[in-house]
């Protein structure tokens, strides 16, 4: 079970658009409460009401400061399972719980086969794999395999939790094993990118770089102030129309 | 990395049982000690005593200890899975030996067989406790060739101190056994010194920017973390509770372990009985609490590349 597929059918995948994201977190609490009830059920947490306060989330939303000054900006970083494609996380899986979907690429774990060893969360760079401290076995994003092929579902609801969550389109979901794909498209126009490529675990899911800022230099558009409005040419009109050209003087 | 205390106990105490296992079998078969039940009763009784309870105490840090026995099935891939399966395969030759040696004395013919695959599985089931480490590209300072051979280093090295505490106790130490002994506890200490020196001298180019993939626009910081309490990831990878006191901990484990233990293998040959027993008694808890700190550091030095996306300036 452990060993990866050489090759799988599809690779289901995110595209995260780093210039539209507001860090609202809506995606982190629609994955939780869609999570919680699903396949990855329960997504404990632990001393919710007090002072220590900590559980599962799959979906983490961090905000970065880049560069300062005048071309600082805030950019919001949401961190999810990225589903790649050479995962050590799933070969170190002493259980075979930890495995990779040969039809679609989704890495999952078997809630009913994990005995909690952590081992997978140590071999992933990007923090994808938190352990739950009730339930005794480790969570990831299913990218809501409970969703996307689920029929009881409207066609639209079929995306994962997240994308489905998301108020400003920031979050994109497809095969990105397919060029003529939208999310593939969307990834060579927009120059998406792995995270860490050096740990060669080879990401599916994409970032989307922020735009260039728009200042002075780099703005196509010149502002040009709008022209003053007309005056109707009354007698009072005529009269603030000298008084302002004497006191202009 | 946060040290589980399980895995430490588990690491430390199986390395020696498995390092004075080699040591029990190849000093049985050449005749370096006799085939006399006691002896035999005493070193494996005692190896085998450290390997159970070190392996026994490893599934205590596991969330479900209940389905441990899933474990022995991903070979194919998983390094622990491989530690567990040879773990349980070297019991064989090791129970056979032993019965040989307690029940009928008896230590030539087939039982040099059971010797022989008692060495081998040995060494390879602590060869992978040390590649479960190597094997994780996100730990830079475990991630390295050296980590593998440092656990075989010092498992026959502090398994060659408490073979010597058998000795002290029936036969009496001789110059060339005691000899070996810190013969393999200097190799122990070449490598792990090895292995300090690539930490220490490994090139930390992981940075916030790189990971982000944000650095092309500037310097990164972190302003906002996703969680206002630390999460599990960061309670598991950003342990670094004395890790200011690194320095200081690395000198207390290289005497404890590389120097007070050859200094007391060296007096054994000189000493009466009497005296010989403590003072191998004195290298043998020296040994241990050196590597339980040496083990306990290899946790808490190791920094993991994920708390870079929580601010870390390097990896």
């Amino acid at each position: 079970m452990t060993m990866l597929p050489e090759t799988t059918e599809r690779k289901l995948g995110l595209v995260i658009d780093l210039d539209t994201c507001v860090g609202c977190q809506a995606c982190a609490t629609s994955c939780k409460e869609w999570n919680t009830g699903g396949y990855s059920a329960p997504l404990s947490d632990q001393d919710p009401y007090g002072a220590d306060p900590h559980g599962a989330w799959l979906n983490r939303i961090h905000a970065y400061e880049v560069d300062d000054g005048a071309e600082g900006r805030t950019v919001h970083f949401p961190r999810s399972c990225l589903h790649c494609e050479t995962p050590a996380c799933v070969t170190v899986c002493p259980t075979g719980a930890s495995y990779k979907r040969d039809e679609d690429g989704i890495v999952l774990v078997n809630p009913d086969t994990c005995i909690g060893c952590k081992l997978c969360s140590w071999a992933c760079p990007y923090g994808a794999r938190e352990y739950d401290y009730a339930h005794g076995v480790m969570k990831k994003c299913t990218l809501c395999v409970d969703r996307i092929y689920n029929e009881h579902l409207a066609e639209e609801d079929r995306i994962p939790a997240c994308v489905r969550a998301c108020p400003t389109g920031a979050r994109h979901f497809g095969d990105l094993g397919d060029p003529n794909s939208d999310v593939s498209q969307l990834v060579a126009e927009r120059g998406g990118y792995d995270l860490l490529p050096e740990m060669n675990y080879k990401p599916v899911n994409k970032y989307l770089p922020p735009r260039p800022k728009r200042n002075s230099a780099t703005s196509t558009q010149s502002y040009t102030a709008p022209p003053p409005a007309k005056t109707d040419g009354s007698v009072t009109e005529r009269l603030f129309a000298w008084a302002d050209q004497m006191l202009s003087r | 990395m946060h040290p589980a205390y399980s895995v430490i106990f588990f690491t430390t105490a199986s390395g020696a049982g498995y390092g004075l296992l080699i040591w029990m079998a190849i000093a049985g078969t050449l005749g370096v000690v006799p085939p006399h039940w006691g002896i035999g009763f005493a070193g494996l009784g005692l190896a085998l005593a450290l390997i159970t309870a070190g392996l026994l105490s490893s599934t205590f840090h596991l969330g479900r200890p209940e389905r441990s026995w899933r474990a022995f099935s991903q070979w194919r891939s998983s390094w622990l899975s491989r530690e567990g399966v040879l773990a349980v395969a070297t019991y064989a030759p090791a129970g056979l030996l032993g019965i040989s040696w307690v029940f009928f004395e008896n230590l030539s013919g087939i039982v040099v067989v059971f010797a022989i695959g008692t060495v081998i599985l040995s060494l390879c089931t602590v060869w992978a406790t040390g590649m479960i480490y190597a094997s994780l590209p996100p730990i830079r300072s475990w991630h390295q060739p050296w980590t593998a051979p440092v656990y075989v280093g010092l498992a026959l090295a502090s398994g060659g101190v408490l073979f010597h505490v058998i000795l002290a106790a029936s036969t009496g130490v001789t110059w060339w056994t005691a000899g070996l002994a810190v013969a393999l506890v200097v190799v122990a200490f070449i490598l792990k010194t090895m292995w300090w020196q690539t930490v220490d001298g490994a090139k930390r180019s992981l940075t916030v920017e790189s990971a982000t993939g944000l650095g092309r626009f500037g310097k990164v910081g972190m302003i906002e973390a996703p969680h206002s309490r630390p999460n599990f990831v960061m309670r598991e990878m950003g342990y670094h509770v004395a890790r200011k006191h690194a320095k200081k901990l690395r000198t207390v484990a290289t005497y404890l372990i590389f120097l007070v233990p050859p200094i007391c293998l060296l007096l054994l040959p000189m000493l009466s009985t009497l005296v010989a027993l403590p003072v191998a008694l004195t290298a043998a808890v020296s040994a241990g609490a050196g590597l339980l700190v040496e083990r306990w550091l290899f946790f808490a030095e190791a920094d993991h590349a994920v708390m870079l996306f929580y601010g870390a300036d390097k990896a």
